[in-house]
């Protein structure tokens, strides 16, 4: 399918191809950075090559490869052709901090992707007019999706409320709202934790409502006798 | 309504009846809530489904839409929020007017769902208090119209505590998968809508 791709890239490029690989129809060159821009200029403007529909780019962190004292990121682009229908994946090592060349001089649609990689794992791009980050906030701290990110860490825009207002009791507490991963299992499958949400408990006599007198003291509370009244 | 007491009589056969003052009050609330809908996520497909005529919530009162949270009641928050909606979410909460009520729609609004992870806020109640939860991803209508009547029952009794759509037993459906359908005791949601 692309593998005249590839062989065409070999031919007009030589020796700026370090590496191919080619797996069932999906074929991936190598370069080196300072090859970068100019393998993306001849991707577009061989007329074989024709490669005239951006993908995506994107990065992937490698932690344990830098203790090895290799790049840690792999930063990738894919483009297609619309006419000849074939595509091409190009991939080159970075390491932490260094800057790769900017592609939106060669297709302007790079621009997201660029933001996009440098919000989420902050690797900057040469020339880019605009790295600013596109999906996180500006108060945010770090590059969530570096490995080294710790996976429980959050950092809110609005300081989370700690059950203010009494009669309307969160039913999980702050550090419990997303149950999935921070439940601890044996103690649920052994019944010591059994995690009812107060306001469930509530609704299926586990737990007595609030008294009157208690209802009185809170902030939002009518007159005990109206709300018996129903 | 509370107490409602009618009294037919009179020297013309007039009818009248006598109540509270504020039960009448929280009689025309439950029966007027203008909506605003926070809709983020995929569960706004399901709150669409619901103002449809199939499930029609205008039945209840419930069905006109506010885009401005001054002119609206109920704040229905759909689908997942990021924390970078957090502040907007809040501010659009401070500016309705009181009496307001929350209803988070949805897992994701309820606890953030499977989204355990550095984007989500875990649960709508983490900043702004919530008056009922409807837990589904989504939920269907008719769990969503059961939330919905147990606020106008919250709103009736002027009570403030957070109340859940509890799951329904459906007994054929035990009987399929073989096994009894756990009971729930007490769940104020077991009339279907
Ligand atoms: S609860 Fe499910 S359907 Fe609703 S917003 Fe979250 S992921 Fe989407």
């Amino acid at each position: 399918m692309s593998a005249k791709v590839l062989k065409k890239l070999q031919s007009v490029l030589g020796d700026a191809i370090l590496e191919t690989s080619s797996f069932r129809g999906d074929e991936e060159v190598r370069v080196a950075l300072k090859d970068w821009v100019r393998v993306a200029q001849v991707l577009r403007d061989d007329p074989e090559l024709a490669m005239n529909h951006w993908v995506d780019l994107t990065a992937v962190d490698w932690p344990e490869r830098e203790m090895e004292g290799q790049p840690r990121f792999d930063v990738l682009f894919s483009v297609r052709s619309y006419e000849k229908k074939h595509r091409i994946r190009v991939k080159a090592l970075v390491k932490d901090g260094e800057d790769v060349p900017t592609l939106t001089t060669v297709w302007a649609g790079a621009n997201w992707a660029e933001r996009e990689v440098f919000d989420m794992f902050g690797i900057r791009f040469a020339g880019h007019r605009d790295l600013r980050r596109i999906l996180m906030y500006d108060e945010f701290v770090g590059y969530p999706l570096r490995k080294d990110y710790p996976i429980d860490r959050v950092q809110p825009l609005v300081e989370y409320r700690d059950a203010d207002d009494t009669l309307k009791l969160p039913p999980f507490g702050i550090e419990e709202g997303q149950p999935f991963a921070r439940v601890d299992w044996e103690e649920r499958l052994a019944g010591r934790d059994e995690q009812v949400s107060p306001s469930i408990a509530v609704q299926t006599g586990q737990r007595r409502a609030l008294s009157d007198s208690e209802i009185a003291e809170a902030q939002f509370a009518k007159k005990p006798e109206e709300s018996a009244a129903e | 309504m509370g107490e409602v007491k009618t009294i037919v009589g009179g020297s013309s056969g007039e009818s009248f009846f006598t109540t509270k003052f504020e039960s009448l009050l929280a009689w025309a609330r439950k029966y007027s809530l203008f909506q605003y809908p926070f809709a983020t996520a995929c569960c706004g497909m399901e709150f669409f489904a619901v103002a449809s005529p199939r499930y029609d919530i205008a039945r209840f009162g419930a069905e006109a839409p506010r885009f401005s949270p001054r002119q609206s009641d109920v704040l229905w928050v759909v689908g997942t929020i990021s924390q970078r909606q957090g502040p907007a979410l809040k501010r659009i909460y401070e500016q309705m007017a009181e009496p307001k009520w929350v209803v988070s729609f949805g897992t994701c609004a309820s606890c953030g769902g499977f989204y355990d992870n550095y984007t989500t806020i875990p649960g709508v109640d983490k900043i702004i208090p919530v008056d009922v939860y409807i837990p589904g991803c989504p939920p269907r209508p008719e769990a969503v119209l059961d939330g919905l009547m147990l606020l106008m029952e919250k709103i009736q009794k002027g009570n403030r505590e957070p109340v859940t759509v509890l799951p329904k037993v459906v007994p054929e459906l035990a009987q399929l998968r073989g096994k009894r359908a756990l009971p729930i005791a007490g769940g104020g949601s077991k009339e279907g809508a």
